[in-house]
């Protein structure tokens, strides 16, 4: 149960987010993207407040100002890697030479355009999370949410991985919120929050 | 053994602890397979167990049977063969089917020589108080069982009818006590005047002289027999009749088997949808050192356990379905073979042992492409998220399933063996089988042709069946095994009962029909009573039928011999013909028209001559033509009446077909001819509309445990469709968090599996009407034709399939929302969390 949080992030920094297994790390950042309600206080995401809005509006604002990078992966094993990175355009009925253009930018932006007709199957854990930034920031979101991002992967690949989300939330001048166990991770976040059973606390990093 | 156990469980538990439901789901379809076909083994042994016993008893010391036409051949052949010097003694019956008073049915009298009888075949013979009573004209022993069906004791009058007459019989005691069969037995000569039979006989019994050759016997009676009379053992002519209903419980055996399959199939998809759900953790169990070939075993245990359970419940609802059927049905299970046996079920361990065994086969074989499945993918791979799509990818070659499809064909086109059409039922396996190993090649060339839509929610459907048409394939094979077999059954009993229906339109043309007894051989009319039934006020016009029995080849059931008035010049007004009548010459013999049971047991065509014996003499024919008859499978042959009574002197006549004059109703020409004829109280008056209703009602009595059987399977294939679209909708739940989480509503997702559940139900829809029109096709023109001798005209039930067609997409629509809902359940959110 998360009590007693008051998190502000300014747009376009990267905030990661500590905390020991349980503590609703993963919690909060549903919060964040309105897949849970709070049952008391405000969530305000790029100026909206997200309370009163009932589940589609919820769904709509979610489509289109928030992207997501899951520990997981979660890419749809069905498509291609194209294909996954176009899904949140598809989504706000983006088509046509420009949506197929901006892909393309995104695949180049995490250096993975040889690799666009390629199935989920055939790439590495670091391969696929490079694709799951691409299709987090393909519809230009205000937020992204990662979680865990770098969970499933060796410390050469997450340090990778890590580098090239920040280069890209800043590209797209997004902002972000990382959840994660990783202190080095946190360590290339713009601020470092604990979170415990009293709340989120700043960090410093040694 | 612990580490057995232990690995065992590691590969099993998931199994068993997730999918209880589909788990007891298949036990039930292999439970049912087994019932059915055990019960149907237990009944046909208790209904031949009980006639051909009740046979043999009768029989007693008898080594031959001399035997011909049912209404008898001349007595003067007893002289002969007694006389002969290596039969020892020669036993004369005369056996009438006599039709009782009061009461819808017959009681087989043996007339007997009680002094030769005694000798030949005691348990015919009677005792009573007043041993003079077996030679009393007017006295009957009745069986114990004959007794205490019909409620009579000693002393008793039993009511029978001969001509239109009643005749009285006093019951005088019992005889044989050791058989189980209804029957009664008098004097010979009485019964010879009581029933008209007067110098026929219609059986003789021979025993021989101890020493004598029976065979060499046999051999020389038979070259000197009159035509029409044949010898043969007592065994050989029972089971003649015991044969009469092979095709009839062959085809309920291949029913059985039809749920047994369908219990297979849902094997199959429960554990190939197990084996791709635990696909991740068997690949570690591999990773950690489990060799492929263990894996495959404990997999094919796990299904062999589904069949084990499956069988053992199936065995024990045989048994209690059998007892029940043979209760309510009868041994005939209503198809009127058996009458009179009274049989009891006793407990099979040989047929038992056989559909068992078979219960756990299905399930085994269901269970072992799955699990070769899985022993094949590579371990390292199997450990990625993704890598489910690739499971059942090597079955995308369609060779083998082609193959199987050009067998079936050419199956269908080979002749009976031994009577049944083995090639018939082997062609539609075929079909079947061919057609499910096509299913993911045609999945594949079905879902590659379909437009891409532009809407998100279907275009991912489409795309998720395309990505995985093997996972598809799994469903699609219940769909299509459930839908074939559902089609094919309804267009086969669909055109059965329309061609049936219009049949009896074309051979009832009349305003009612007088039979002079419904059931049994004793009624019939004199000429006196044909005189008096054509003067009752209000007749119009009277045909008379006379109907015999003939006896064409000893090792098949007699021929009825239907004696009518035919027009030669145009004989397809009163019969209904298939194909054209033979345009008869002035020096030609006379004409008969066969039935198509004729044409396939004895070969004869039109143009063709064919002996018949009558009246002791084979009288020459030509046959004219071939007519359709659902009423005798043992063929029908229908000659001219005049003919008849010219060549046999017999002008009796067993049924009348009436036309009324203009105004004059059924009921009041009932009312005239009593008045007129009271006699005719005791004959059977039928307006065509009642025959049509009776026969309908044991056409669909006949079909009932088809109808049972069918529905069965198709409960169990429809509930595997759901319990196979929740499998894979369940499995999916991360998948639709994930979509949940980048902006997919609940109606969005529920959409895209609304469309696969709409795009694979309509792919198997298609390929199983397809496949089942197919079916239908080979059930009607090759296994009706073999096992029962008679065409019939194809007859689409479109309302029907239209139907079942908007049940099936409506179920399948049903699941998907019910699924969708489930799969959008807050779960799914945390879903995306979950690593197992």
């Amino acid at each position: 149960m998360l009590a007693g949080i008051t998190l502000d992030v300014r747009p376009g920094e990267l905030v990661a987010i500590l905390g020991e297994s349980g503590v609703g790390k993963s919690t909060l950042l549903n919060l964040i993207a309105g897949l849970e309600r709070a049952e008391s206080g405000t969530v305000t995401v790029d100026g909206v407040d997200l309370g009163p809005l009932a589940d589609n509006a919820l769904t709509a604002f979610r489509r289109v100002k928030i992207g997501f990078v899951f520990q997981a992966f979660h890419l749809l094993p069905y498509l291609s890697v194209a294909r996954n990175v176009a899904l949140p355009l598809a989504l706000v009925g983006q088509d046509g030479k420009d949506a197929a253009a901006r892909v393309r930018a995104m695949l180049a932006a995490v250096n993975l355009e040889s690799r666009a007709d390629s199935m989920p199957r055939e790439l590495s854990g670091g391969e696929l999370q490079r694709v799951a930034i691409a299709r987090a920031l393909v519809h230009r979101p205000a937020v992204v949410l990662a979680d865990e991002p770098t969970g499933n992967l060796d410390p050469e690949s997450a340090d990778g991985v890590i580098t090239l989300l920040r280069e890209c939330l800043h590209a797209e001048r997004a902002t972000g919120v990382l959840v994660t166990h990783s202190r080095v991770a946190a360590a290339r976040a713009d601020r470092v929050l604990t979170l415990t059973a009293d709340g989120l606390a700043p960090t410093v990093l040694s | 053994m612990s580490a057995l156990l232990a690995v065992a469980h590691a590969v099993t538990g998931g199994a068993f602890g997730q999918h209880r439901g589909r788990l007891v789901l298949s036990v039930a379809a292999i439970a049912l397979g087994v019932a059915l076909g055990f019960a149907v083994a237990l009944i046909n042994a208790a209904a031949i167990g009980e006639f051909t016993g009740g046979m043999k008893t009768l029989a007693g010391e008898a080594d031959l049977e001399v035997r011909g036409p049912r209404g008898g051949f001349a007595e003067e052949l007893y002289g002969v063969l007694s006389r002969d010097p290596d039969v020892a003694v020669a036993s004369p019956v005369v056996e009438v089917d006599a039709r009782l008073a009061e009461r819808d049915d017959a009681l087989r009298i043996y007339g007997i020589d009680a002094f030769r009888a005694a000798a030949v075949t005691p348990a015919l013979v009677g005792a009573a108080d007043d041993s003079l009573d077996v030679l009393r004209p007017g006295r009957v022993f009745m069986s114990p069982a004959a007794a205490g069906w019909l409620g009579l004791q000693p002393r008793a009058t039993l009511h029978v009818q001969s001509g239109v007459r009643d005749v009285p019989l006093v019951v005088a005691g019992l005889a044989g006590a050791a058989s189980g069969e209804r029957f009664a037995t008098m004097d010979i000569a009485a019964a010879q005047d009581a029933f008209a039979r007067d110098g026929l006989l219609t059986r003789i019994d021979l025993r021989s002289r101890p020493g004598v050759d029976v065979a060499a016997l046999r051999a020389r009676l038979a070259a000197t027999l009159p035509p029409g009379i044949a010898v043969a053992t007592p065994q050989e002519n029972a089971m003649i009749t015991a044969r009469m209903s092979r095709a009839y419980r062959v085809n309920l055996n291949v029913l059985a088997l039809v749920a047994l399959f369908t219990g297979g199939l849902l094997v199959f998809s429960t554990q190939a949808l197990s084996i791709v759900r635990r696909r991740a953790h068997i690949a570690l169990l591999r990773t950690l050192g489990l060799t492929r070939a263990r894996l495959i075993a404990l997999l094919v245990v796990e299904g062999m356990a589904v069949g084990v359970a499956g069988s053992l419940a199936g065995l024990l609802g045989g048994y209690a379905i059998a007892v029940v059927v043979l209760r309510v049905f009868g041994a005939d299970l209503g198809a009127g073979f058996f009458r009179g046996a009274a049989p009891h079920v006793a407990f099979d361990p040989y047929a038992a042992g056989a559909f068992g065994t078979l219960g756990v086969a299905v399930a085994v074989l269901g269970s072992l492409l799955p699990a070769r499945e899985a022993g094949r993918a590579a371990p390292a791979a199997a450990l990625k998220a993704g890598d489910e799509q690739q499971a059942f990818a090597r079955l995308h070659h369609p060779v083998a399933g082609l193959a199987m499809l050009a067998a079936g064909v050419a199956a269908a086109l080979l002749p009976p063996v031994g009577g049944l059409p083995v090639f018939g039922y082997l062609a539609i396996a075929l079909l079947l089988v061919g057609t499910l190993t096509l299913l993911p090649w045609l999945a594949v060339l079905a879902l590659e042709r379909l437009p891409s839509p532009r809407a998100v929610p279907a275009a991912l459907a489409l795309a998720q069946l395309r990505g995985a048409p093997g996972q598809a394939t799994v469903s699609l094979a219940t769909i299509v095994a459930s839908v074939a077999l559902m089609v094919s059954m309804a267009i086969m009993v669909g055109s059965f009962r329309q061609s049936l229906d219009d049949w009896l339109l074309r051979v009832l043309p009349a305003d009612i029909y007088m039979r002079a007894g419904a059931t049994g051989d004793s009624a019939y009319f004199s000429v006196g009573d044909q005189q008096a039934i054509g003067v009752v006020d209000g007749v119009a016009s009277v045909a008379f039928l006379r109907v015999q029995n003939v006896l064409l080849d000893p090792e098949l059931p007699r021929v009825a011999l239907l004696a009518r008035d035919l027009p030669a010049a145009d004989p397809g007004s009163a019969l209904p013909l298939v194909g054209d009548a033979l345009v008869l010459r002035a020096d030609d013999p006379p004409p008969v028209w066969v039935s198509e049971a004729v044409v396939d047991l004895y070969g004869a065509r039109p143009g063709a001559r064919m002996q018949l014996p009558l009246a002791g003499r084979a009288q020459t024919f030509i046959v004219a033509g071939v007519w359709r008859d659902y009423a005798r499978q043992q063929g029908a042959l229908a000659v001219d009446r005049a003919t008849y009574t010219r060549l046999t002197g017999d002008a009796t006549a067993n049924d009348a077909a009436i036309w009324l004059a203009s105004g004059t109703t059924a009921g009041q020409f009932r009312e005239r001819l009593v008045l007129r004829f009271p006699d005719a109280a005791r004959a059977t008056l039928v307006t065509p509309g009642e025959i049509r209703a009776l026969s309908m009602t044991v056409f669909d009595r006949t079909f009932a445990v088809t109808y049972g059987l069918l529905a069965a399977a198709i409960v169990i294939g429809l509930v595997g469709l759901s319990s196979s679209f929740g499998a894979l909708v369940l499995a999916r739940r991360r998948e639709f968090g994930m979509l949940r989480h980048i902006g997919m509503t609940r109606r969005q997702v529920a959409g895209m599996l609304a469309t696969e559940g709409l795009a694979v139900s309509g792919l198997g829809l298609a390929v199983g009407m397809g496949l089942g029109f197919l079916m239908s096709v080979i059930l009607i023109h090759v296994v009706n034709r073999q096992s029962f001798h008679w065409s019939m005209a194809l007859h689409m039930p479109w309302a029907l399939l239209a139907v079942l067609a908007g049940l099936l997409l409506t179920l399948a629509m049903a699941t998907t929302v019910v699924s969708a809902r489930q799969a959008m359940g807050h779960d799914a959110i945390r879903a995306v969390k979950d690593d197992w």
